[in-house]
């Protein structure tokens, strides 16, 4: 029995979003009499961080601290439309669309400020800090709160705003079959040391190196928790998991969590990542988002490692150690290939 | 079927419900006591987001039956934080982004204390093993371990 070790890599390409009859996201944003703002969105936060990103960036638009912003999602039936958590588009595409309502907001409470303090609208900004005061002269000044509270129940306003932000359909191009699917790509490239155990055909991580360009990254935490949970749904793809292991026989297929492979605490691996930031020219603040692109390209970086390590071309997912064994066994024993 | 009568601590306080025989800890808990915090994820012992500690030692609550925690006590996530401060496995598990959907935190946060408890300075393999019968889909594992490392360790290096 040997164990060999093998590296792969992989560079992919990714689209931010969808092309299914044009990839729309709405958002409202509204002030409250306290001063602090909502946003009401259908766009889920299933655990990536869309609340808070999209908080940062209704703050950030609005000019006002992020603990003064609250973010509703979760009820379609009230919340304006969204297509929903998916193609890796929430940042990007709900962003653009929150940054579009709190634009339009931050416009009535700077008019609602602007009468309060008897200047031009267009004298004044915001610190930050949830004060409005005129350009170069911060004596001059009044609370968002105050400005919330006039807005209510003195000047008969509402400082709210709408948001949409559209991509249309891309149809195909009839001369050329040419179309643009996305306004927007993210690039990762990702190289997988494994060790594939000639004898069993069982496949081990040994380290993973990445480098991941999504734009800006507005929450770079956020970011680093995607990609590194991301890596390790990627792993289990490339080597664990399938609802249908003898497919088309639905017959001893998994069941459970027990029956179900999935790897655990002790099949992973270090990794190392790399962000690079280049922001997007139509993306909030140049986000454009990890997403699902944070899994893809571990699977051919694994299966290209395993080729590397014992000779195997294996094409069919997961890379099961039945199928290294079978394929080692056809091809007369494992081929190392160069180390490069 | 008539009910069975029931008495346990629950974190740190006396309860008293009626049970039908054959009830497991989950259901009770959940239903009868009002705690959701430990959460039903497969009803088999599959997944580890059920976990409690019954006399400091860790079970799945969904495999153990009701009755059997008869005058024990019994411990799980809502009586881990010490008044409004967080245990230090929660705040460690927050610095390190050790959740993301949060569905087998509960079950994570019980399986590290009752490790702590028993060894407060364990390795990487010794967490490893402790949380090996918990499943987590979104963290990849690595930010869990490093917070129970974390905790442990009393620091809070990311």
């Amino acid at each position: 029995m040997t164990r060999h070790r093998g590296r792969g890599m992989a560079s992919i390409n990714y689209p931010i979003g969808m092309n299914l009859g044009g990839d729309p996201s709405q958002a409202l944003v509204h002030s409250n009499p306290s001063g602090k703002f909502t946003v009401a969105l259908s766009s889920i936060d299933l655990g990536q961080g869309m609340k808070s990103v999209t908080r940062q960036i209704c703050a950030e638009t609005l000019g006002v601290p992020v603990e003064d912003v609250y973010v509703d999602t979760a009820d379609s039936d009230t919340g304006p439309h969204c297509m929903g958590s998916f193609a890796s588009r929430g940042t990007h595409r709900v962003g653009n669309a929150v940054m579009a309502a709190a634009r339009e907001a931050r416009g009535v409470m700077m008019e609602a400020a602007a009468e309060e303090l008897e200047v031009n609208a267009a004298d004044l900004e915001t610190d930050g800090r949830g004060n409005i005061h005129v350009k170069g002269a911060p004596h001059r000044s009044i609370s968002t709160k105050d400005v919330a509270i006039a807005a209510q129940f003195k000047q008969g306003k509402t400082i709210s705003g709408r948001g949409i932000f559209l991509v249309p359909l891309s149809d195909v191009d009839p001369e050329t079959g040419e179309m643009s699917p996305a306004t927007c790509y993210a690039h990762a490239c990702l190289v997988a040391e494994v060790e594939v155990d000639d004898e069993t055909g069982e496949v081990a991580m040994v380290r993973m190196d990445s480098a991941y360009e999504l734009g800006r990254a507005l929450n770079p935490r956020l970011v680093e928790q995607q990609l590194v949970g991301g890596a390790w749904m990627g792993v289990s793809h490339a080597l664990y998991e399938t609802p249908e292991p003898y497919y088309p026989d639905p017959a001893h297929g998994p069941r459970d969590f027990v029956e179900y492979l999935m790897p655990g605490p002790g099949d992973v691996c270090p990794h190392d990542i790399a962000v690079l930031e280049r922001p997007a020219p139509d993306g909030p603040f140049g986000a454009k988002g990890p997403g699902e692109m944070c899994a893809n390209p571990v699977l051919p970086a694994v299966a290209n490692a395993i080729f590397n390590a014992v000779g195997v071309r294996i094409d069919e997912l997961p890379i099961t150690p039945e199928k290294v064994l079978r394929a080692i066994k056809a091809q007369g024993g494992a081929r190392p290939q160069a180390r490069r | 079927m008539s009910k069975i009568p029931l008495q346990f601590r629950h974190n740190g306080r006396d309860v008293a419900i009626f049970v039908d025989g054959g009830t497991n800890l989950l259901v009770a808990l959940r239903e009868l006591i009002g705690d959701l915090t430990p959460k039903f994820g497969c009803g088999q012992g599959g997944c580890g987001t059920c976990s409690v500690l019954i006399d400091g030692e860790l079970h799945l609550s969904c495999l153990t039956l009701a009755e059997t925690v008869a005058g024990r006590s019994v411990e799980t996530l809502d009586g881990m934080k010490q008044g409004p401060n967080l245990h230090p496995l929660q705040r460690a598990f927050a610095d390190h982004f050790a959740a993301q959907c949060g569905y087998c935190t509960p079950g994570m946060l019980m399986a590290a204390k009752a490790l702590l408890d028993r060894n407060p300075a364990p390795s990487r393999a010794d967490v490893v093993e402790a949380i090996s019968g918990n499943i987590c889909r979104c963290t990849g594992y690595e930010p869990i371990i490093n917070a129970i490392l974390a905790a442990a360790g009393g620091r809070a290096s990311a």
